[in-house]
């Protein structure tokens, strides 16, 4: 069991966002937002102008970041980056897809449904969630 | 959790239409600090350590009191207090997925080293113990048959013995004869052996 990945435990880590303009805001209403001293913060925006070379780039900061712990990504901005996503394997930060208000959930694009359906076939799906 | 997101997306709509589309502008200039926060610990069960993470509020509300001054503020409140709930049920569907994902690895490792165990370690271990066994067999095997050889060795040894000790006696008895009728002791022993046979001089 040496090569267990590190799970710091922290007292306070941020949660992460690339959404669409709405989904942000709430959040951001809500005051999972941050900014800090260097104007870098830990949400996206994704509009109709963004680019996928600037989510890819936001999805890696956020996951290298030492102070997120969670990632919140809207599911049809996944599916833009779904090779980035599927290939990404380290428990912390934990990678969540939301619905956003024109998508509804799909489980079947999941990232960790679908991975774990593809890595053990059987009992895990059926028998987790939902 | 489709339900939570759908509910907080239509507490926003709902501040936005009454308070207008001017709040995102003001949310997203008034961020400053997140006031929510997730603490993560590590919770250890059957021997694999599992994140659990934990949404703590940290206090102090944001500056988004300007916000619904205009109008609409007790429709931002409430969207507000809906996306705080739904950030909870996310915090928690989060902890359950890195859990998940971990024990999803340790069943994995656990695995492999089940196969390596059960292909390669005990089958080694078996042919050592019965190598092992065929060698105490086989000692055992010489040690009986050296002994039965020995015991034959005896035997032989028991009979020359006897045999040399009768011999022994034969000659006793030849000398007593000598010594009895004066003749020689050749002459003795003919006589011994010639009690068998016929002797030609003798007529009768």
């Amino acid at each position: 069991m040496a090569n267990r990945a590190q799970i710091p435990t922290k007292s306070s880590a941020l949660i992460a966002m690339i959404a669409d303009e709405d989904t942000v805001v709430g959040f951001l209403l809500a005051g999972v937002g941050n900014v800090d001293i260097r104007r870098k913060t830990n949400y996206l925006i994704v509009d109709s102008k963004t680019t996928v070379k600037q989510i890819e780039d936001a999805f890696k900061e956020f996951t290298t970041r030492e102070d997120i712990a969670i990632v919140l990504i809207s599911q049809y901005v996944a599916n833009m980056i779904r090779f980035l996503v599927d290939s990404y394997n380290k428990p912390v930060p934990a990678i969540l897809e939301i619905p956003s208000k024109d998508h509804p959930y799909d489980p079947a694009h999941d990232s960790v449904l679908s991975r774990v359906k593809y890595l053990f076939s059987t009992e895990s799906v059926a028998s987790g969630r939902r | 959790m489709g339900d939570i997101m759908k509910t907080s997306s239509f507490a926003l709509t709902e501040a936005k239409y009454v308070a207008g589309d001017n709040i995102k502008h003001v949310v997203l200039e008034n961020v400053r600090e997140a006031s929510l926060k997730v603490r993560s610990r590590q919770e250890n069960v059957a021997g694999v350590k599992l994140p659990k993470f934990e949404y703590t509020n940290d206090g102090e509300v944001n500056k988004n009191d300007l916000t619904g001054l205009a109008r609409g503020g007790q429709q931002v409140q409430q969207c507000r207090a809906a996306y705080i709930k739904a950030i909870e049920v996310l915090v928690e569907l989060a902890s359950l997925q890195t859990s998940f994902l971990t024990l999803d690895e340790a069943i994995k490792t656990t695995n492999r080293r089940v196969n390596a165990l059960e292909n390669v370690v005990k089958p080694r271990l078996e042919n050592t113990i019965s190598y092992i066994k065929g060698e105490l067999d086989e000692l055992e095997r010489e040690d009986f048959f050296r002994l039965k050889k020995i015991q034959g060795y005896k035997k032989r040894e028991i009979e020359k013995q006897m045999q040399s000790a009768k011999l022994f006696v034969e000659e006793q008895v030849a000398e007593k004869l000598a010594l009895q009728r004066g003749i020689s002791l050749n002459n003795a022993q003919n006589i011994l052996s010639a009690t068998a046979q016929k002797d030609e001089d003798i007529i009768f």
